[in-house]
């Protein structure tokens, strides 16, 4: 922010972030233009901020300012009080140290000859970023690879030992054909249920608060719904009057109450139930945006041709958003092969409900068995290899076709 | 006066509907049910979508006997409300409540640093990928795109030695022994690093679609790619920088895994997810303050998520519709 070095009541400088500025170039040196009507009309921030030029401001000036400063002040007065100092100062500082940084290596850069900074520079803005991809995924990633092949005291090489034990282990057996009814449970339902929905709430009237209903559940963490889902899943003996929905109708209908979770094989897919419960509405926004991009005219000809409304959804509607489809369910795999929580917290895994990421975990952090953690770590990642591979190359097919 | 009683003539154009042939009857009326059908089915996929939850609400303002011994559905007949349940689960103390207070302010202190400093470093990086040249430019951001799938799992285990005994390579000790492990800086440091390949991602995406001649000329007139970014490119990018924040908000808002990995040795630090499980592992007599808890690490997200909807559905689509 500038000022021009007056003294006495004149108004100060006016807020200089305009795109004519840019234009005008150059370094921050030099005096600009100040036009009479931004004068008049500080901004909330420039009111606050003027309070290190307080002797400087007239007397209207001064009482303009006190509320963005009284506002402030409450703030830090709440901020402290509630004890949050501590990601306050955290914030400050890491926005701090980023200014300092990406301010400061500017420029430095700007001090040097064009032909290096103008090489130079695009590293300074990347760096960061690639500082922290690099240390905290990249790297670990590797040493996880890297440890899944020693024992258990990590310093002797065991070879695909592991490997054979994630494989042929009679728990890990179970696991894996649990993830795999996961996968097939969670993708085929929420994605049918999402393109049901995103087909059906098209036309009526209440589009919206609809959708935001079935949308809802994506906003709340999955120990919140494995929570609202244990509820529901109760379970009190025979002859008690039962608190859970699920009970409540299945006895209503002349059954025996059941406990939900501990039958297997069945459990499993009442705890998928709750993941569909979750994931539809993403499905449901994105497929719903896909159908609402089909071009109005190849359905309006479609149907003066004599099609029904099913044959102009198989033939119209679904080739076209075949492409978003795909991705739909790619993301949907790759959310559903990191489940963890709900399987976690509804049952800990146990009663042949676990997954491999909830094994991963107890073989890493309960028993202390690392190198098997870290085996099972890097079968998941091998599960999304294929994955990585198609969303590089159709990122790559995208960035051709764009600069083709 | 000329009588006006000559036939109508064919002149202008015959009525609409006499142009369009008229639809079979069996469709009009298959297109009719299949409106009252399609609002039907809507209307039952909303209802049990919508079910769980109201469960958990009521049962939340539900007495503690009521709660162990009749369904919350009983409720509507036999109201009896009371607040006793979320003064328990906020207030500190034993085992028993919740002190979901303290550890809401935990959530608070482990989430907003680690939206805010996200989006600076991804924004700078996000221009540089799209708008600057360099070497490696294209690989290294298929390196970004690659890393976007790739599961934190793969990476929790070396971090947590990292953190706790530093990092030795070769014989040299690059990182000290900060004996970060339960910290709360560790876990900001961890969710930056896992949201940054979204946040590239998203911010590319969008950055690169902003209009390349005011930059062009800007350019011209002799302004440098710092300028340009700051003054230009951020404020353009706003949708996409809201979109990501709320994103990322609600991902570390709602996490378990990354908190209970890094933060499981230190309980006074752990956020509301990892209290809420500690309370559902209790014997069954916490049952009734469970709802409660529930409900208070939910409010954030759904107040979040029904101001800003718009943002949330912006930042899923991008990227993820193919046209």
């Amino acid at each position: 922010m500038q000022t021009t070095p007056r003294d006495g009541p004149e108004p100060s400088g006016a807020d200089d972030r305009s795109a004519a500025s840019v234009a005008t170039g150059g370094g921050a040196a030099a005096p600009e233009q100040r036009p009479d009507r931004e004068e008049l009309d500080r901004s909330f921030g420039q009111r606050l901020l003027d309070v290190r030029r307080w002797g400087a401001l007239t007397g209207q000036q001064r009482r303009e300012s006190i509320v963005p400063i009284a506002f402030a002040v409450v703030l830090l007065i709440v901020i402290f009080a509630l004890g949050l100092l501590e990601p306050l100062t955290a914030i400050v500082i890491g926005v701090g140290v980023a200014v300092v940084y990406f301010v400061g290596a500017n420029k430095l850069l700007d001090l040097t000859p064009d032909r290096f900074s103008e090489r130079v520079r695009p590293w300074v803005f990347v760096a960061p970023a690639l500082l922290f991809l690099f240390a905290f995924l990249v790297i670990p990633a590797l040493r996880t690879i890297y440890i899944s092949f020693l024992d258990r005291a990590q310093d002797r090489f065991v070879g695909f030992e592991n490997y054979e034990w994630a494989f042929t282990d009679r728990r890990n057996r179970i696991v894996f054909r649990n993830n795999v009814l996961w996968i097939l449970g969670v993708t085929t339902f929420s994605t049918g249920f999402g393109l049901l929905m995103a087909v059906l709430a098209d036309r009526i009237k209440r589009e919206s608060f609809a959708k935001a209903l079935v949308f809802l559940p994506m906003a709340i963490s999955f120990v919140g719904a494995s929570v609202i889902w244990r509820f529901v899943y109760s379970f009190r003996g025979p002859g008690q009057e039962q608190i859970g929905l699920l009970n409540a109708v299945w006895t209503g209908l002349g059954n025996e109450p059941v406990a939900w979770l501990l039958e297997t094989p069945w459990n499993t897919f009442f705890l998928i139930v709750v993941m569909i419960w979750m994931q539809t509405g993403f499905a449901m926004v994105v497929l719903s945006a896909a159908i609402k991009g089909v071009p109005i005219e190849l359905i309006e000809a479609a149907r003066i041709d004599g099609a029904n409304e099913w044959q102009v959804f198989r033939r119209i509607t679904l080739p076209s958003i075949a492409g978003t489809l795909a991705v739909v369910v790619t993301t949907t795999i790759i959310l559903v092969l990191k489940v963890f929580d709900i399987v976690r917290v509804m049952t800990s895994g146990n009663f042949e409900t676990s997954v491999i990421a909830n094994e991963m975990i107890s073989q890493s952090f309960s028993f202390g068995n690392q190198h098997r953690g870290a085996a099972l770590a890097v079968v998941l990642f091998m599960a999304v290899v294929p994955v990585m591979f198609w969303n590089v190359r159709r990122f790559r097919r995208d960035a051709m076709e764009r600069s083709g | 006066m000329t009588a006006n009683n000559s036939p109508p003539t064919q002149t202008s154009t015959p009525p609409e509907d006499e142009l369009e042939p008229r639809e079979p009857l069996g469709s009009r009326i298959r297109s009719f049910l299949g409106s009252i059908a399609g609002r039907v089915t809507v209307f039952v996929v909303c209802a049990l979508w919508t079910i769980p939850t109201l469960g958990i609400l009521v049962s939340s303002f539900r007495p503690e006997d009521d709660v162990r011994s009749s369904g919350w559905w009983t409720a509507i007949t036999d109201w009896d409300f009371t607040l006793d349940n979320y003064r328990t689960v906020l207030q500190g103390g034993s085992a028993r409540s919740g002190d979901m207070w303290s550890h809401f302010l935990n959530s608070l202190t482990i989430t907003i640093p680690a939206t805010i400093i996200p989006i600076a470093i991804a924004a700078f990086a996000a221009y540089a990928f799209a708008w600057m040249r360099f070497p490696g430019r294209d690989w290294i951001f298929v390196i970004v795109v690659a890393l976007l799938v790739v599961p934190l799992h793969l990476s929790l285990i070396p971090l947590l030695q990292a953190y706790a005994n530093g990092v030795d390579f070769l014989g040299v000790r690059i990182i000290p022994d900060l004996d970060l492990n339960g910290t709360f800086a560790s876990v900001w440091l961890a969710h930056i690093g896992f949201g940054l390949p979204l946040a590239i991602y998203l911010l590319y995406n969008y950055m690169s679609g902003l209009p390349g001649d005011i930059f062009e000329a800007a350019r011209i007139d002799g302004a440098d790619h710092f300028k340009i970014f700051w003054r230009l490119v951020v404020p353009l990018s706003v949708p996409a920088l809201a979109a990501f924040s709320i994103f990322q908000f609600l991902w570390v808002w709602n996490d378990f895994l990354v908190a209970i990995v890094f933060v499981g040795s230190a309980p006074d630090s752990a956020p509301m997810t990892v209290r809420l499980t500690q309370l559902v592992g209790s014997r069954g007599e916490d049952q009734h303050i469970l709802t409660a808890g529930a409900f208070v690490t939910m409010i954030v997200p759904l107040i979040v998520f029904f101001s800003l909807q718009r943002y949330f559905v912006r930042g899923i689509l991008a990227g993820s519709v193919k046209g």
